[in-house]
């Protein structure tokens, strides 16, 4: 019984890491046409979906080709169609190499404005809701009398469980004409996403940050308080220091929502591939991309969003891993 | 003279019918160890607990009665049960320490745990809290084995180690009284018998008054002991005559051991 136990558990186990590891791999292999055409330059480019001219380095290599390309049509009739027309292009593109209308070209793609529009919209995030869900759990944990402190860990828990399309409807109807009555600009931006997003991710985090500085001790709170220690001191000194491992984790879970969430993020970034040059411009993050433009995409568009998908994959995972590392090592 | 005198001082818990203390009136002596015994669940802690107000910090007891604490300054006793503002709970709390059943290092080094009380207290300079924090450890025999990783976390130390580290911490702040509350009940008989050595070299600067349900630790190390029963404070007196000499029938049952 027990072995089949470990077997099952073992099993459980090794499937987590095997759909980890499939998943990036099916993601890379989608991603592929997209990393060999645009490289590692894809993550600086802030262009998506634009045509260009083909860019003259190819020209003049097809250029020279062209030079020997006559003899080679005379001399081999078995030349394959594609080549013959490669050709002929090559050879109109010589003669016409003024001409724009003419000149070959092609789509191009780069992840710059999603990636910049997730971390963006996420630091804003966090950064709003971080302070404001410790003084929240603070409040919960060590200020409010007791029946208090239930009623309003209920409302919590109850907002936390709120869908995230609803979150977005408010965000778009309500709290974004305020946000943009207040800081001016666009109602739909980074600002009023950022924000949105950090109303979200608030909950989650003052309920597990709560939780963790509930399970200090009472006789290591007594002990700091006969030392003659105020209720900040003992926060500040016991009660933060000695959760801080459920407070970086509840960090870490609110950052693996907020990089990822798309419903709350479409309604209100206003899903332009535009760089921000300000904090209330509207841009698009890497979730809403890909769910705006996949019924659409093909080839190398669709390839591209794989790109993105696998961006934000390693993006994740590293921001997660950086945190756990961060967190080990303090817990040290 | 007395350092704090307790008189006619009753207790009761929110939401208890009846009073976990009653009447209770004892002195615990300038430069001696008063023990309190008596059987579980008899009102020592309660007691205890009460003499640093730290019950305080949980809403809806309810007291009667005065303890006094002797300002040391001025000869005069002041009613800590009349306290009523965060500083002045901050002075009590710095004229009688406490240290607990279980040792409580704080999530910080050896250094940080024993320097914190006197960094609340708003000192900051760097040598003197490094002298003060050397003494302590000193005057708790741990200087010793610690003085070369004092930037090393306290969780890292023995339970011994960290409880004679919360002795440190409470002595640094140079109480006037120190509570102790079964401070060797989770230490083996090694670490005991340091606690207690260091306890009885303590008296020389601080009034002591100690729970212990060991009564060979009782007559071992106080000069005065109070028997407790069921809320009562049946007997007090020089430790020597409680145990050899008990007035009641239900103390000398007691050290008998007869029950409890
Ligand atoms: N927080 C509390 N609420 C209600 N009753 C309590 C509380 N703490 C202790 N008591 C009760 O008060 C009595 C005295 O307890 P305590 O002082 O802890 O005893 P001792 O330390 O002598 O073992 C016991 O009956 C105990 O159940
Ligand atoms: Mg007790």
């Amino acid at each position: 019984m027990e072995k089949i136990f470990q077997k099952l558990s073992l099993a459980s186990a090794t499937l987590v890491f095997v759909l980890l590891v499939g998943i990036f791999l099916t993601l890379y292999s989608a991603a592929k046409p997209a990393i060999d055409e645009f490289g590692l330059g894809f993550i600086t480019n802030p262009e998506w979906n634009k045509e260009v001219v083909v860019p003259t380095a190819q020209d003049t290599a097809n250029r020279a080709e062209a030079l020997n390309s006559d003899d080679d049509a005379i001399t081999d009739e078995d030349d394959v169609m594609i080549a013959d027309e490669d050709d002929e292009i090559a050879d109109e593109d010589e003669m016409l190499l003024d001409d724009e209308d003419e000149s070959v070209t092609k789509t191009i793609y780069g992840g710059l404005v999603p990636i910049v529009g997730t971390l963006l919209s996420t630091l804003i995030a966090l950064v709003f809701a971080l302070p404001i869900a410790m003084g929240i759990a603070v409040f919960l944990a060590e200020i409010a009398p007791k029946n208090i402190s239930n009623i309003v860990g209920i409302a919590i828990e109850l907002l936390a469980a709120i869908p995230s399309i609803i979150f977005g409807m408010w965000g778009l109807y309500y709290f974004a004409p305020i946000v943009a009555g207040i800081v001016g600009g666009y109602q739909v931006s980074l600002l009023t996403a950022g924000l949105v997003l950090g109303v979200m991710i608030l909950p989650f985090m003052a309920a597990i940050t709560r939780d963790s500085m509930n399970t200090t001790p009472a006789v290591l709170k007594e002990s700091a308080y006969a030392l003659g220690a105020t209720k900040f001191e003992v926060i500040k000194d016991i009660i933060f220091p000695y959760s801080k491992v459920g407070i970086i984790g509840s960090i870490i879970l609110a950052l693996g929502r907020a990089l990822g969430e798309t419903m709350a993020v479409a309604f209100l970034i206003g899903s332009i591939f535009v760089l921000p040059k300000a904090i209330n411009d509207p841009t698009i993050s890497i979730p809403v991309a890909m769910a705006n433009n996949f019924g659409e995409a093909s080839g190398l568009g669709e390839s591209a969003l794989f790109y993105l998908a696998l961006i934000l994959f390693i993006i994740s995972f590293a921001v997660i891993s950086l945190a756990k590392f961060y967190f080990l090592k303090k817990a040290k | 003279m007395p350092v704090m005198n307790i008189k006619k001082f009753s207790f009761t818990y929110p939401g208890v019918d009846h009073p976990s203390l009653k009447s209770i009136t004892l002195p615990i002596k300038k430069n001696k160890i008063t023990a309190l015994i008596g059987p579980s669940g008899c009102g020592k802690s309660t007691l205890l607990r009460s003499m640093n107000r730290i019950h305080d910090l949980y809403p809806g007891n309810k007291y009667d009665g005065k303890i006094e604490l002797l300002d040391l300054d001025t000869g005069k006793y002041q009613n800590i049960l009349e306290i009523k503002k965060e500083n002045e709970f901050i002075e009590l709390r710095q004229k009688v320490g406490m240290i607990f059943q279980k040792p409580t290092p704080f999530p910080m080094s050896i250094f940080d745990n024993v320097a914190y009380g006197l960094k609340i207290a708003g000192i900051k300079n760097k040598s003197e809290l490094k002298d003060r924090v050397e003494n302590a450890l000193k005057g708790s025999a741990l200087w010793k084995e610690v003085h070369d990783r004092l930037d090393k976390s306290a969780m890292g130390l023995s339970g011994g180690q960290q409880q004679r580290l919360c002795i440190a911490r409470a002595v640094a702040v140079k109480p006037e009284v120190l509570l102790f509350d079964e401070p060797t009940s989770a230490l083996d008989p090694i670490s005991t018998g340091a606690i207690e050595e260091l306890i009885v070299e303590l008296k020389k600067d601080v009034s002591i008054a100690i729970v212990t349900h060991n009564m060979q630790q009782a007559s071992r190390i106080s000069d005065y002991t109070a028997f407790m029963y069921l809320g009562d404070l049946i007997e007090y007196d020089k430790t020597e005559n409680i145990f050899l000499n008990p007035k009641e029938k239900q103390t000398e049952d007691y050290i008998t051991g007869r029950f409890g």
